[in-house]
């Protein structure tokens, strides 16, 4: 079950996305949706395919992988996509009682459903080819300009990393915590909302006393390894550009000018 | 009453390309009253294994009988046979949680619907079955060391009243005399109630002190299922799978091969002192005391 | 439950720690005590704990120091006052000279004595098994070249160095504790304590982290505080400590500690099953010597005595 998410996970092998700076990557991430809320015709999507085959190429994660990622967000694709199919006024197809098809409606859903994927998957080369330090670290530095007006932005980029190591962690132990409660006859399915939400109390009340356990072992651990927030922290990976961000770039701002020259022309 | 399990498979992730063995045609049956130890080292499938046997996991292939019913069978309650075979994980820190130890305990018999009265009997009796001193009642279980917390999480599961108790690996992290009262406590309900107990652990010593019979799992597959000197009788491939057999078996073998005519199934300390003490005083002088 | 350590809020000059001869131990406490106090929502005192009861105790550089104790007998308590996590109510704890209760050096305290837990998920910080070893260091405040040099020794050290590019999650638990003892080694410690380091895992893990530290101990003269309650993993240590209650009741070496069985059992403790047959066999007159520890031991004091037996019957 927590095998299958791939939202946000680092696929660890060698390749030239994988080696660029988490700044150039995040940048790009941005660039990519921007694009995709830009792009309204088969043209620009066809730039946007391109460029997002391409980024898959070069990152070396196999294709099966990202589509898994696609999972988590079918229901959310299901209905954006029939809601433009159904509800989208101009030139029928055909009709089932009081629903419609247009032309409008599937060009409207077709794009919808491309945008949503592109954007699953778009989202996911990055936090497969960045490990979560490197792109709290990107961010880190990216947002460093805040903390001079007092934004703890060390702090906030820590306990995301940390949020991150202890997610899988947590899901693992909610499933034992589920099962062990199981085991003396607790039943997480059945009733109304109220007594679901009620049943829930043999779930949560040793899940956040693990977590409470682990927040406070972790924090000593951190002292004990001499942690004493950002000040005079040096970094085992420091972010600097080379050679092939600037690249990047280069290509970033090709792409974006095809995109808007397509999009106003 | 018995468990009978025929060619068990468990599939991690089937259908994809991460697809694993966790269980691989697994057969056994046990019957009333018996004690088992059931060994591997971590990731063997003991654990999975375990969690089919009260249908919290459901076995890809292969079919399981609990008293001669198929429990895969259409309209079979799961969860009576959770109350007949009493599961009691590792941590107790997974299934403590109420406000205080007695109203913890009486979670599972709530769950079975009984009355008050009956509910609070069974707790108080299983409390008392698991060696719980009565001023430990009105506590936050949080609050007990992790030996109570151990009890309070065994007598939770057998407020129950289950014929069979599982306890996964119930004395991890416990100090040397705090496993030895838990697993006396254990003994004592095997001994007394004539209950079914499938004791998984990863102590050789403590298996060959109480089971009746071994069965030791590795790569998700049975490799041995017998009484215990038996089983360790094969320490050559305990050791290969990662395991060994107590250390006392050890001693007995090498003096054994250096010429010393002691049993070859020793397996317990106790056993051990017997063997070479009857030898030394067969032939004569030691044994007395100078 | 509020429990409220001593928090470090003084801030003042304490006396040097230096023993009249000069020469001291790399972790010295004299006469500590530390209560844990739990106060109601008032600030008052509604129950003092004593966890350490008057402490003596002097351990020299490079040796492997075992402390056994049942659970509650104080010894992880011991462990976090040489780390500098907790602080003394009473007396003094030295490490390598400096006291921990100075301000002043805890950063360098902290260095010097490294500190593993328990729980191996509990104590690793990054996602990659590299970064987190390097997470010391970064503290540290330590140039990037010389992490990276840190990092490498320190996985070698511990025989990690194959793991390095992989999540944490997808360790073994002996590995995770591995990767834990490798991110102290990146600090340049003197002294690692090491806090039941052994009590979640299975018995390969187990053998896995002591042959570990076993080897840092030797080839890196790393002064090792092993707490456990296992008894085999002391066997091997150059001194055994028990704790009972707050205080330290037996000191010596393997040998010693464990020619008494019954005190030993006394404590919550148990021994290994050589020793306690050795020691069954003795109390009925067989003529074994004290503490013996491992089956060749028990082998080789055996057979003599059978020999005889059968030269006498012949």
């Amino acid at each position: 079950m927590i095998r299958e998410i791939t939202l946000g996970q680092y696929y660890p092998v060698d390749s030239v996305l994988h080696r660029l700076d988490p700044r150039t990557k995040l940048f790009g991430t941005m660039v990519f949706i921007v694009s995709l809320f830009l792009a309204n015709s088969l043209a620009s999507y066809g730039i946007a395919t391109l460029f997002l085959v391409l980024s898959i190429r070069l990152s070396k994660v196999p294709f099966s992988f990202m589509v898994r990622g696609l999972r988590a967000i079918l229901f959310l694709l299901l209905i954006s996509v029939s809601f433009n199919l159904f509800l989208t006024p101009g030139i029928e197809i055909f009709r089932i009682g009081f629903l419609k098809i247009t032309w409008e409606g599937v060009r409207l859903a077709g794009f919808m459903a491309l945008r949503l994927i592109y954007l699953v998957i778009g989202s996911s080369i990055m936090t497969l080819t960045t490990t979560p330090n490197q792109l709290t670290d990107g961010l880190e530095k990216s947002l460093g300009f805040l903390k001079r007006v007092k934004v703890p932005v060390h702090e906030i980029s820590m306990m995301m990393s940390i949020a991150l190591r202890f997610i899988p962690i947590l899901v693992e132990e909610t499933d034992k915590i589920m099962k062990a409660q199981m085991a003396r006859g607790a039943d997480f399915e059945s009733g109304n909302l109220i007594q679901k939400a009620r049943n829930m109390v043999p779930l949560l009340v040793p899940l956040f006393i693990s977590a409470f356990r682990r927040a406070t072992d972790l924090a000593m651990a951190m002292e004990a390894r001499c942690y004493h927030g950002g000040d005079g922290r040096t970094k085992m990976k420091p972010l600097c550009y080379a050679r092939r961000d600037r690249i990047t770039y280069l290509v970033y701002l090709i792409y974006l000018v095809m995109i808007v020259l397509v999009r106003f022309s | 009453m018995s468990i009978k399990a025929e060619h068990i498979n468990y599939l991690y992730g089937e259908g994809t390309a991460f697809e694993q063995y966790a269980l691989r045609d697994v057969s056994f049956e046990i019957g009333d009253g018996q004690f088992i130890g059931l060994i591997g080292h971590t990731g063997s499938g003991k654990s999975t294994l375990i969690q089919h046997l009260n249908g919290l996991l459901r076995a890809s292939s292969g079919k399981i009988y609990y008293n001669g019913e198929d429990i895969y069978q259409d309209g079979y309650d799961m969860r009576a046979l959770r109350n007949q075979v009493g599961l009691v994980f590792q941590y107790p820190e997974h299934q403590l949680f109420e406000v205080d130890v007695f109203s913890d305990v009486c979670f599972g018999p709530k769950n079975q619907g009984l009355s008050k009265e009956e509910m609070e009997a069974r707790a108080r009796e299983a409390l008392t079955q698991v060696g719980l001193s009565e001023r430990y009642w009105d506590q936050s279980p949080f609050e007990l060391s992790g030996g109570q917390k151990r009890r309070v999480a065994i007598a939770g599961v057998l407020a129950m009243q289950p014929e069979v108790l599982i306890l996964d690996e119930p004395t991890a992290g416990l100090d040397p005399r705090g496993r030895d009262e838990i697993l006396d406590q254990i003994s004592a309900l095997h001994n007394e109630k004539r209950m079914t107990i499938i004791l998984v652990s990863h102590s050789m010593e403590d298996i060959a002190r109480y089971a009746d019979r071994i069965m030791v799992m590795s790569h998700g597959e049975k490799l041995f299922d017998a009484p215990p000197k038996e089983v360790f009788g094969h320490y050559k491939e305990l050791e290969e799978i990662g395991l060994a057999a107590p250390q006392i078996t050890y001693v007995a073998r090498q003096l054994r091969e250096k010429g010393v005519p002691l049993e070859e199934d020793i397996t317990t300390v106790e056993e051990a002192k017997k063997a070479i003490l009857g030898l030394l005083k067969k032939t004569g002088k030691a044994g007395s005391k100078e | 439950m509020e429990q409220k350590l001593q928090k470090r809020s003084r801030r003042q000059k304490l006396p040097h720690g230096k023993g009249a001869d000069g020469a001291m131990g790399i972790i010295r406490a004299s006469r500590l005590i530390y209560d844990y106090i739990r106060r109601d929502e008032d600030d008052h005192v509604e129950e003092v704990n004593r966890a350490i009861d008057g402490l003596d105790l002097d351990i020299q550089a490079g040796d492997f120091v075992a402390i056994l104790g049942h659970n509650g007998s104080g010894k992880s308590t011991f462990a976090k006052q040489v780390n500098g996590i907790l602080l003394p109510t009473e007396g003094i704890v030295w490490i390598s000279g400096m006291n921990t209760a100075d301000d002043d050096h805890i950063w360098d305290i902290r260095k010097t004595a490294g500190m593993v837990f328990q729980n191996p998920d509990n104590q690793i910080i990054g996602n990659i098994v590299e970064e987190d070893v390097g997470f010391g260091p970064e503290n540290l405040g330590v140039p990037t070249d010389e992490i990276w040099r840190r990092v490498d020794e320190s996985l070698a050290a511990v025989g990690m160095t194959a793991y390095r590019l992989k999540s944490p999650n997808k360790l073994s638990g002996g590995q995770k504790q591995r990767v834990a003892i490798a991110g102290v080694m990146a600090m340049k410690p003197q002294c690692i304590i090491l806090d039941e380091p052994t009590a979640m895992l299975d018995p390969n893990g187990r053998k896995e982290v002591i042959r570990t530290v076993h080897e840092l101990n030797k080839k890196e003269g790393i002064t090792v505080l092993l707490i456990t309650h296992y008894m085999e993993e002391v066997i091997e240590a150059d001194r055994v400590i028990v704790m009972d209650d707050g205080h330290l009741v037996m000191d010596g070496t393997p040998r010693e500690v464990f020619s008494h069985v019954k005190e030993l059992k006394g404590y919550r403790l148990d021994v290994p099953q050589v020793t306690e047959l050795a020691y069954e066999l003795r109390q009925e007159g067989v003529m074994l010597p004290d503490g013996i520890l491992t089956i060749e031991e028990l082998i080789d004091h055996l057979l003599p005595i059978f020999e005889m037996e059968k030269d006498g019957a012949l």
